[in-house]
């Protein structure tokens, strides 16, 4: 295996200097080393961003990205609940690629030659890496639930990758009738956001009291216990008394086949019509780690707790959903916390060091009112175990608390937003 | 790492001013502890929301913030969850991290 090693790395900072300060904006002709980086969300571009801030100039930065803009799965469930509007959870690539050099390339990987450590581009281009970090974040599992593939989610919509699956749930919502029931499937961990799907049923009730108070939700869950569990019921309680009803998977919950021609829902023993369906499928890994052999018989890619380099193939770093972040929950803050990490061992590796010791944070906070929120928060730390939460640190919000924390944190919430985002893509 | 390797990394942190405020980028082992801050707390302690950012805090203060949170002595919403993650070197590494750049080093 060919380290970049330090005498490379300071031959090429010396070839730097003779640029002058000038260097700083012509580097995309960089002859160092090259890390390609492929998937722009909180895991990819807060990678390759933190890869300039910690390796310095002389390295080559590539992000490959299908698409230009980049919206936020975190808080598009206030898009779904009227509170926002989807432009303002809407990002692009412009600043990584002034500020911070890094050349920004629209296009998808088709193959990645591990052996010749080089990507294939959709284009027919091909970018030879010394590293390679992969940020696929993740696919869902079609037909698991009979009858819920792709083609079904543009009726009923999953709207759990952001964007126009969220507008499409939106729009339903605002549709419906007044007295009408929104049926939510939740599933089986480990998925995307664990407290998403609940966060999602209290920003809609916020939204129905309001509008359609005759209405009800119902969650159908494939599993028997969810995130921050007995904040939301106790919320749900206080705030919108009886209009969401949570069943688990021990009790019915377990949705096994949708018609989308009659908006049915089948669960163990019983079927549900209801006015909006909201699907959400099971998952896996991102395609790209399927077809480059990084994800194993979970679906999911395991990799290295201090380096995330993949234990399936040598140079490749998978980070974010894809990865199995052992007790890190997938959440676009677990993301951006592990491609730091990333970023950091991958500078530490090109000045031929050795492995740093690894430290996260995960921060999830929920919205169930505008003016209430709740969070779960942990550090992290790698152990021959895997990745596992510092004991005696970390928690959910306390189940006794003043409207006064609880508006405090949905304050915070906000300002969680704009920090990681601008932390990700400014 | 002897003194002229030393200084020509010196060298790449100067050319990576243009590009960033703090002169430790290299210190790699504080930036593994404090970067995980900033998705709250902001790129380098700057928060451009509601978050209080923490570069502006002396490192004797940002540490007696976290040691409070940490021993529960300073209620928080989040951050007395988070400070007991920390050893209390690792705190004052954290905190280190977080003081503005000292010296814009020069050749």
């Amino acid at each position: 295996m060919h380290h970049f090693t330090r005498r490379d790395f300071l031959k090429y900072a010396g070839a730097l200097s003779a640029l002058g300060a000038s260097g700083c904006a012509s580097l995309s002709s960089a002859s160092g080393p090259h890390i390609v980086v492929v998937g722009g969300g909180f895991g990819g571009a807060t990678c390759a961003k933190y890869l300039r801030k910690l390796a310095g100039p002389a390295i080559a930065i590539t992000l490959v990205e299908k698409n230009r803009q980049y919206v936020t799965c975190p808080f598009s469930n206030t898009v779904i609940g009227g509170l926002r509007t989807l432009d303002s959870l809407t990002h692009n690539y412009d600043a990584l690629a002034k500020k911070y050099n890094i050349e920004v390339v629209y296009d998808s990987v088709t193959r990645v030659d591990g052996a010749a450590k080089s990507v294939s581009l959709q284009s027919g281009g091909k970018l030879s890496y010394a590293r390679l970090v992969i940020a696929p974040g993740i696919d869902f599992k079609w037909d698991v639930i009979e009858g819920y593939d792709a083609a079904a989610s543009e009726i009923l919509p999953h709207a759990w990758k952001a964007g126009a699956q969220t507008t499409l749930l939106r729009k339903q919502l605002v549709d419906m009738p007044d007295g009408g029931v929104v049926l939510i499937a939740a599933p089986a961990d480990p998925f995307r956001c664990p407290p998403g799907p609940y966060e999602r049923a209290s920003l809609i009730a916020n939204y129905l009291k309001q509008n359609k108070p005759k209405s009800k939700i119902l969650i159908l869950d494939a599993k028997d216990k969810f995130s921050k569990q007995p904040l939301f019921q106790d919320a749900w309680d206080e705030l919108y008394g009886g209009m969401i009803e949570w069943v688990p998977g021990s009790q019915g919950g377990k949705v096994t086949r949708v018609d989308v021609k009659t908006r049915s829902v089948y669960a163990d023993n019983s079927t549900h019509k209801a006015a909006v369906v909201n699907v959400i499928p099971p998952q896996k890994a991102g395609a790209l780690a399927h077809t480059a052999g990084l994800a194993n018989e979970t679906g999911w890619c395991p990799v290295d707790a201090r380096t995330f380099e993949s234990k399936l193939q040598p140079n490749i770093h998978v980070i974010g959903d894809a990865c199995l972040g052992g007790k890190m929950p997938k959440s676009g803050y677990s993301a951006h916390s592990q491609a730091k990490v990333c970023a950091a061992q991958i500078a530490a590796l090109l000045l031929d060091q050795p492995p740093l010791d690894p430290s996260w944070i995960n921060t999830c906070y929920s919205l169930i009112a505008p003016d209430y929120g709740i969070t779960v928060a942990a550090v992290y730390r790698a152990t021959p175990e895997g990745i596992v939460d510092v004991a005696g640190a970390g928690g959910v919000s306390p189940r006794e608390a003043p409207r006064s924390l609880r508006a405090a944190e949905a304050n915070y919430a906000d300002g969680w937003y704009k920090s990681v985002t601008a932390d990700t893509f400014s | 790492m002897n003194l002229a390797q030393f200084h020509i990394l010196s060298l790449t942190v100067v050319f990576c001013a243009c590009l960033f405020n703090r002169a430790d980028a290299t210190d790699l082992r504080g930036a593994m502890l404090a970067n995980p801050c900033a998705g709250c707390h902001g790129m380098d302690g700057v928060s451009p929301g509601s978050i209080p950012s923490i570069n502006q805090l002396s490192a004797d203060a940002l540490v007696a913030a976290l040691k409070a949170f940490k021993s529960g002595e300073r209620p928080g919403t989040v951050m007395d969850r988070i400070a007991k993650g920390y050893t209390d070197d690792e705190i004052q590494r954290i905190a280190d991290y977080f003081q503005p750049p000292k010296q814009n080093i020069k050749p």
